[in-house]
Formats: structure tokens, sequence, C-alpha cells
């Protein structure tokens, strides 16, 4: 038996990686975007220290807006509370971008990686505003939600972040342990309109 | 279904992101040791159960996840306004007896 341990996402059941190619004609389009290293990061957002350590860090301002998202090729960070926020790096980079952080952010502030604890599940297609209209209670107008906007709000009953990442695409942030549900739901929720993993 | 508005997320959501969090603007006595147990008692358990404005803390709980003060009207369930941690309320029994 080998010692080395194996990486599975909480989706690992579902087998979606042989569920690819199987339909293309859905209106629906999912892609799990798997074991991604996801960073929790508090701090206080009046810091000018804090704000400029963490642009040092991550080559782009954090998002100190309410609901506002920014990105950097390093990274993709998400608006959680005044005092925290998602940063979602690259598979296996999560450990350095975390001794990164911690290098340049001095006093009070806290970096976890939870990159366990969720996944990201990434919603488009020709229907995804009708499947995300079952789902949310969120007015996904485009006055109301942006592209680059994200929320934390109710998805299906569960609690979820989402992502506005264009005007079709979606990425949802789930909890590990609500990933499954989350799943079956997407998938009870798109069959009338066919959905194609990806 | 009521919309609330989140000081911190700065827009109106849904109540189901929301949950009640009781009274607020109890403080906790900063001499615990020295008063009587009738006076912990009321700190601990006593609370106001008025009719009509109130003021109460709620969680957003399915948001940013932070507390806040909600002045509200028990009979109407009127929000009167939604104010961070830590601030005075502007909308109180006392002025609303004036107006």
């Amino acid at each position: 038996m080998s010692n080395s341990i194996q990486v599975e996402s909480p989706l690992h059941h579902a087998q979606l990686d042989q569920l690819i190619g199987q339909s293309n004609s859905g209106g629906i389009i999912l892609h799990e975007a798997a074991l991604l290293g996801h960073l929790n990061l508090r701090g206080n957002s009046q810091d000018a220290e804090f704000l400029a350590g963490v642009k040092e860090a991550l080559g782009v301002a954090l998002p100190i807006t309410p609901c506002s998202s920014a990105k950097s090729t390093l990274a993709q960070i998400m608006w959680l509370a005044p005092d925290e926020w998602l940063i979602v790096v690259a598979s296996g980079s999560e450990y350095d971008v975390e001794q990164k952080l911690r290098s340049y952010l001095k006093g009070h502030f806290a970096v976890s990686d939870i990159s366990g604890a969720q996944t990201i599940l990434e919603l488009s297609g020709s229907n995804v505003i009708e499947l995300m209209k079952k789902s949310t209670g969120y007015d996904l107008h485009l006055d109301s939600f942006p592209v680059g906007k994200v929320v934390g709000t109710t998805f299906a009953k569960t609690g979820a972040h989402i992502l506005r990442v264009s005007e079709d695409k979606f990425q949802l942030v789930v909890r590990r342990s609500f990933s499954d549900y989350v799943w079956l739901w997407i998938q009870q929720g798109s069959q009338e309109y066919g959905l194609t993993i990806v | 279904m009521l919309l609330i508005h989140c000081p911190y997320c700065e827009e109106m959501r849904e109540e189901e992101e929301f949950s009640p969090a009781g009274q607020a603007h109890i403080e906790r006595p900063l001499n615990p040791e020295e008063i009587s147990d009738e006076q912990w008692a009321h700190y601990l358990f006593f609370r106001k159960n008025p009719r009509g404005l109130h003021h109460e803390m709620w969680l957003h709980a399915a948001g940013c996840r932070k507390y806040f003060n909600v002045t509200r009207n028990t009979v109407t369930y009127e929000i009167m306004e939604t104010y961070k941690m830590g601030q005075e309320p502007n909308v109180t029994a006392s002025k609303e007896g004036q107006s």
C-alpha cells in the first residue's frame, strides 16, 4: 500500500470526470473547479499597512467594497465580510501563497487554508439564469448582480457564495458537506433543460 | 417576506438570509463579582418584550455572517432602521413620542 494521500474532491463519488462528453446539448453546463487552493483571510480593512501587504503579496488590491471581487494572475479574491475574504489560488499553490501572505503581513490578521472545506461549481449555458432563479431569491438582473459581484446568499435552501463571472456564468462556492446536495439539486433543476458536464 | 437592509453588505436582502438574535444593547456588568445574584440574573435572563418599538440584534447568517442592530415595530413588523454594532439608534421610543 502506498503511503501517499490521495486528495479527493467532495464530489469525488459523483465521478463527474466520467460524465464529461456524455451529453453536449444541455442548456446547463456544469464544471467542478475541483481541488483549488482556498485561503480564508481576515484582517482590518481600515489598516493601510494590512491592505498594502496583501496587495504586495497577491499583486492586486484587496476588494474592500461590499460584495466585490478582484483577480490577479495569482489569485481570485472574493469579499465575504468587512473583515473577511476568500482567496482562491491554483491547485497546489495554496501553501506558497499562504507563506507569502504571512511574510508580507504583520500584526493582527489570520490566514487559514480551508481548501478541503469547500468546492467550486461553475454553472453556465443558455438556461443558466432559469436554473439560478429556481435556486436563489437574489435578484439576478445585471443592475443588481453585475459581473464581478459576489453575494453570500441562500442557494437551494443552503448557503453559497455566488460570483458572477460573466453575464451567463456563475461560480458557486459551496461547503463540502452540502456539495452532494447541491449536485443533486442541480441535476434535478436542470432536467428540463439538459445538463452537460465539462 | 421581509426585505432587510444589511449595514455591512450595504443592500436589501431577503429575510431568509437572516436570523434574529434577541434584544440589542445589553451590556455585561463590568464588576460581576460585586453585584447581587438578582442583578446578574437580570443581565443573563431578563429581556424586554415590548409592544411596539424594539431594538434587536439580527445575524446575516447566509451572507456576511455579521451581527447588526435593527429597530423594529413588534406590532406592524415595520423596520425603521438597521445599524452596525457599536452604533446608537436614530429612532428611539422617546423620539417617537415627540414626533
